[in-house]
């Protein structure tokens, strides 16, 4: 009968779904729902004593949080995010393409090199940055030694401790995120559309910017997200690398859990900081769908 | 012999730290609730015991110690919180055994079953984050001051004008980068108590920092040490042990405690509630106050101890070693730090967060 074969295929299928979805589901609700209920909830509570905290569903945490000198901090936050991932766009597009151009065989090679540094911790890498930057660090001393060579004066310059040292830090860690994707968006693109455009007689920036960046604006777009979050998000960066004003929000939140012991306030402030990531990409998304229609 | 010399005092295992940090985890405890009666469960800093202690403590006693690594107080007090996972005897500094005190995370200590507390200096057995003594006995102690590099100072760098109010040294000064450590030596300088909770004294000490902040290369979390070893900067403010490691290595180097007066710091041993054994803690606490045991100790990690019988076996170099023993005179200008209550805690965060904003 055709109504059982059917019945029997759905009763298959729905298997198939609760084995393959389940696991994840569960998964993303035990570790990722119900902690950031969790905070959600503190940030609606009060710290009673030392280690107390009452569920009293005030918003006091978030006022606070709307002070100018938290705005000001949630901005420079933005700021320095948003200039890495401007830069690292700019570095990896041209990277990602020349990967594409070169022979098969040293494809793989360099994209294990690319890869490469997550197998290190990334306190290691931000450490061993610090050895490049210092004042008698590997780059000062190469410069010393050119200028010696031509003769020149030379002063050690400053690369560390700064907004430009961590901008260093966090485009040097976040670079392979935005490379690869790129990299995926334009290995799978279809060479003959630029040749069709170039036979009609576009230019090659021509080409680019009319057919290309268009067609992997997905990819553009996922490498924009994995650059821009975690750098928003950066702890460890700012608090190695930066100078005497390099705090950003993370490191706030860091001190409200740890040092300053109101873990209601570090909740607020990390639930800002998600709702105005949901926000930006969500604006994003919704100007990119405008454009595309 | 290299390997030996840099596994010494390293007590604030900063790199660990961050590193946990960096991975949003602490590591799994190693942790087994103990099981007999024969097991101690000792939370404790990283290098932070002499080589051969808990062997010894073993073969004398047949307990046989487990020990797990912190790396600061305030992931001490923020395992402990929810909670004793089941360890039997701590280690945390001055304020943090008054907050642990307040929040009813200590028990009292039996005094009988801890002889050698008689070895323990009289000046330690009356502190303010535990007046009498009831929940801890001092383990190790030290200073804040500021360690430098003679070659570049003028004389020695006595004051914490050179850190706090000049720019004699712009871009050549390193401070730590704890609220309560530099709002607490800008108080110093400024003559007011180290433990200070007056909201205008605490906006004058923030004013000070703001005017300084151009001559202040960066606030380090507590890595001056190394800043000062590689010649990024001149002059730290850094806890007393850390200095004493790049002391070693680079002879340039000397650390001073200034004359306005610091912090003076106290590591003490304290019994969680809800220890699984503590008349094993006990015992060990007895141990560790106890002369032989102490001085190993001493000898190993170089940090000055409170323990009077040991001190009577350590060589002359160590006792006489201004940057472990500052002298008396400049003892009398330092204070313990303690709890501030909430209010304050508060208070010194946000004065620090608008320091480093603005």
């Amino acid at each position: 009968m055709p109504s059982d074969r059917f019945r029997a295929k759905n009763e298959n299928s729905r298997k198939v779904f609760l084995v393959t979805f389940l696991p994840p589901t569960i998964w993303l609700i035990l570790f990722l729902l119900a902690p950031i209920l969790i905070i959600i909830v503190y940030s609606f509570s009060q710290k009673v004593g030392l280690i107390n905290i009452e569920v009293n569903w005030v918003s006091d945490n978030y006022w606070r949080a709307a002070d100018p000198i938290y705005l000001k901090i949630f901005a420079k936050s933005f700021y320095i995010a948003g200039i890495t991932t401007f830069l690292c766009l700019v570095i990896s597009f041209p990277v990602a393409l020349a990967i594409t151009k070169i022979r098969q065989d040293w494809k793989l090679i360099i994209l294990v090199l690319l890869m490469l540094p997550f197998w290190i911790n990334l306190l290691i890498r931000t450490y061993a940055l610090i050895a490049v930057l210092r004042t008698r660090g590997f780059l000062n001393s190469g410069f010393e030694w050119i200028a010696a060579h031509l003769g020149l004066r030379f002063e050690p310059i400053q690369f560390l401790y700064n907004d430009t040292a961590i901008i260093i830090g966090l485009v040097y860690i976040h670079l392979p995120f935005m490379i690869l994707p790129i990299y995926a968006g334009l290995e799978g693109f279809d060479e003959t559309l630029k040749q069709a455009a170039e036979d009609l007689g576009s230019s090659s920036m021509q080409v680019y910017r009319h057919i290309v960046f268009p067609l992997i604006r997905p990819s553009i777009f996922a490498g924009c997200m994995l650059v821009f979050i975690p750098a928003l998000g950066s702890y460890l960066t700012p608090e190695l690398l930066g100078g005497t004003d390099g705090q950003l929000i993370a490191n706030v939140i860091e001190r409200q859990f740890k040092h300053a012991n109101d873990w209601p306030f570090g909740a607020a402030l990390s639930m800002v900081l998600i709702y105005v990531t949901c926000g930006v990409i969500a604006a994003w998304l919704l100007v990119a769908k405008r454009k595309e229609s | 012999m290299t390997t030996f010399k840099n596994k010494r005092f390293s007590r604030r295992g900063f790199l660990a730290g961050t590193g946990m940090l960096a991975a949003g985890i602490s590591l799994p405890s190693s942790l087994l609730k103990a099981s007999g009666s024969s097991t101690l469960n000792f939370y404790n800093w990283d290098t932070y015991i002499g080589e051969t202690t808990l062997s010894d403590f073993k073969s004398s006693s047949g307990i046989d110690v487990k020990m797990d690594l912190f790396s600061d107080n305030d992931e001490l007090f923020g395992k402990l919180r929810a909670g004793n996972p089941g360890y039997d005897l701590i280690v945390p500094s001055s304020d943090f055994v008054e907050r642990m005190i307040i929040a009813d995370m200590l028990s009292p200590l039996d005094d009988n079953a801890i002889p050698n507390r008689v070895n323990v200096e009289p000046t330690f057995l009356d502190v303010g984050f535990d007046p009498g003594r009831r929940y801890s006995l001092p383990y190790m102690w030290g200073t804040m001051g500021i360690g430098y590099r003679k070659s570049k100072v003028d004389g020695t760098p006595d004051s914490w004008k050179w850190l706090l109010d000049s720019s004699k040294y712009r871009g050549k000064i390193a401070l730590l980068s704890e609220a309560g450590d530099v709002l607490g030596a800008a108080f110093k300088y400024m003559g007011h108590p180290l433990n200070t909770t007056d909201p205008k004294i605490i906006t004058q000490a923030e004013q000070l920092l703001i005017k300084q902040k151009p001559n202040i290369k960066v606030f380090a979390p507590d890595n001056g040490q190394d800043l000062l070893l590689s010649g990024e900067v001149d002059l730290a403010m850094e806890w007393n042990g850390d200095i004493l490691q790049v002391m070693e290595e680079d002879p340039d180097i000397s650390y001073v405690v200034p004359k306005e007066g610091s912090v003076v710091w106290e590591d003490a041993l304290a019994i969680p509630k809800g220890a699984p054994n503590p008349q094993n803690a006990h015992k060990f606490i007895n141990f560790l106050l106890g002369a032989e045991a102490g001085a190993a100790i001493a000898e190993f990690i170089q940090y000055a101890t409170p323990n009077v019988a040991a001190k009577k076996l350590m060589p002359e170099e160590y006792k006489n070693n201004p940057a472990i023993f500052p002298s008396d005179t400049t003892l009398k200008s330092c204070e313990s730090s303690i709890y501030k209550g909430e209010e304050a805690v508060r208070l010194y965060d946000e004065a620090w967060t608008r320091v480093l904003a603005a």
